[in-house]
């Protein structure tokens, strides 16, 4: 890996260095780099479209660093990742794509990841997104997630866009088993012209389910975001779907909640707020001697924090 | 030393010129603690905030230690040593109380230890709230606390408490009291507070009456708080609570 490849695996992975545990480095295309542990298993497919991570059950406190790398102007790509997660098992896995396009070719990955917890699986999910260069080709990424959950199981999901990616189509899917639960957490920042969509589907079919989908955004310049969130509660559930938005600018935000209850235990709750900075916040940080413009860095940073 | 020279702060309602502050003339000697009370609506809190830079003068000029700094921002104002509690401290989420403090003692890198000094000096447990998100989990009285905490942080040397009572309960405003007595024997500057609260005029140095947006009258405490007291212009503590 070259300088630039290093310094997006640290923004995307935080990795400064090779990661402990199960590891699998993927940089223009290709296999970089790869590690297996006695727990943790990583093969390639078949068919060469991506990887399938297999986690032992009952697997406990280990990790699973799967960053991938573009460098080259005018790569495209679809990948197919799967991760099947053993009963009881539990691990935290770390995704994340940055593309660096310094080249007038626009460059895209579009990951496709499925989970698969067995019942009593943990999983923390972080998934960071980056983009930099200052190539006019564009800087595409559109991940698909898809999360399969059996009893018991639960997976926390941190999806997190800060900088550089011109668009962003997300789209995220979950079934959940009896009593799973899953926590999402995504921030997101889109600047310029970028265009981001999130997309949320939560089916809750097992009794004693919950769901918790956090969204927070900072949409600057001339950027546009959409937000939809669908919970659907089939069964006796709970679920709560939070977006939270500053708008700036000329920037453009919908929030499209939606809430479906197919039973009826089913207990769902929707909040959705769009707004600009407070101007009393400004005004505060600045009586504490920061410019107008330190005060709105310092408000986002701590929004999206 | 800030001085005021025939301040005015004026705005339209109902297509009405109205005078919030007329033409107000002041000087405030450095080291003093100041206190600024009168009816509501007398124009108190605008001019503490004309003071600050948040609103502008329609007329007249400010100067601090000499200098002209009617036409400055309010971060200009706040880099030369004016520092402003709010009435009512503004809420952040996503940012903690330590951050708000690094933020105004100017020092990134101020330790945990030194930022809990100034949450034990408003008679706070530093540690139960240092890594708290300055946000409506708090209480008014908490936010208060934090809000004074930060402006001493700034170590600056003229600070402006506006109605720091205002929004909090009985209980708290007795304790913040110790505060601003502390404050009073440490003084390292001057401080303007805005109050009805007799127990706040009593610790004061000197006195200002503001009314219809007029300077009535202004003195040392000994001449001019025995007039005020039993006026609405000096609560004893429990009277805004009757």
């Amino acid at each position: 890996m070259n300088e630039i490849e290093k310094r997006i695996i640290e923004e995307v992975a935080d990795l400064h260095e090779v990661p402990m545990g199960a590891y699998n480095f993927r940089v223009n295309g290709a296999l970089d780099s790869r590690n297996t542990t006695e727990n943790v298993d990583i093969r390639s497919k078949a068919d060469g479209t991506g990887i399938e991570v297999y986690v032992k059950p009952g697997t406990k406190r280990e990790s699973v660093h799967i960053p991938v790398v573009i460098s080259a102007s005018g790569l495209t790509e679809t990948v197919y990742n799967d991760f099947f997660i053993g009963e009881g098992a539990d691990v935290l896995i770390v995704a994340g794509c940055g593309i660096h396009n310094c080249g007038s070719q626009d460059s895209e990955h579009d990951g496709v990841h499925r989970f698969f917890l067995k019942k009593d699986a943990r999983v923390k999910y972080v998934e960071k997104h980056y983009g930099s260069g200052d190539g006019e080709g564009k800087r595409i990424l559109n991940p698909v997630t898809e999360v399969t959950m059996d009893e018991g199981s639960y997976m926390e999901m941190e999806m997190v866009q800060i900088e550089g990616v011109t668009s962003t189509v997300r789209k995220n899917i979950a079934t959940l088993g009896k009593k799973a639960n899953l926590v999402v957490h995504e921030r997101l920042m889109t600047h310029d012209d970028q265009f981001a969509v999130s997309e949320y589907t939560v089916e809750l079919d097992g009794e004693g389910s919950s769901a918790n989908v956090v969204s927070r955004s900072v949409a600057k310049d001339r950027s546009r975001q959409t937000f939809v969130s669908k919970l659907h509660g089939n069964a006796m559930c709970s679920g709560h779907s939070e977006c939270d938005s500053i708008i700036m600018d000329e920037a453009h935000i919908e929030a499209i909640p939606e809430i479906t209850a197919n039973s009826p235990e089913a207990s769902l709750i929707h909040e959705a707020a769009i707004g600009k900075i407070a101007g009393e916040q400004i005004v505060k940080l600045m009586t504490l001697g920061l410019t107008e413009k330190e005060a709105e860095e310092r408000i986002v940073d701590g929004f999206l924090k | 030393m800030l001085e005021l020279k025939h301040v005015s702060f004026q705005v339209e309602e109902n297509g009405k010129e109205k005078k919030i502050v007329d033409d107000v003339s002041l000087v405030l000697p450095d080291d003093e603690f100041i206190a600024v009370t009168g009816p509501n609506g007398g124009g108190k809190s605008t001019l503490a905030k004309l003071i600050a830079g948040i609103e502008r003068p329609t007329a007249g000029t400010i100067l601090f230690d000499g200098k002209d700094i009617t036409g400055l921002s309010v971060t200009e104002r706040a880099r030369m040593g004016i520092s402003f509690a709010f009435q009512q401290p503004v809420r952040f989420r996503g940012i903690k109380v330590l951050d708000l403090i690094r933020i105004a003692s100017g020092n990134d890198k101020l330790t945990v230890a030194e930022g809990c000094e100034y949450l034990s000096a408003v008679g706070l447990c530093a540690r139960d709230y240092i890594n708290r998100e300055v946000n409506a989990s708090l209480s008014g009285g908490e936010l208060k606390r934090i809000e004074i905490a930060t402006v001493l942080a700034r170590k600056t040397r003229l600070t402006i408490f506006d109605e720091p009572e205002a929004g909090i309960d009985l209980w708290s405003f007795k304790n913040l009291i110790q505060v601003f007595q502390n404050l009073r024997e440490k003084i390292r500057g001057t401080i303007l507070i805005i109050s009805h609260q007799e127990r706040i005029l009593n610790i004061a140095d000197e006195i200002i009456v503001l009314s219809d947006g007029k300077l009535k009258q202004a003195g040392k405490k000994e001449e001019v708080l025995p007039g005020l007291l039993g006026t609405g212009d000096a609560y004893p503590t429990c009277g805004r609570f009757e």
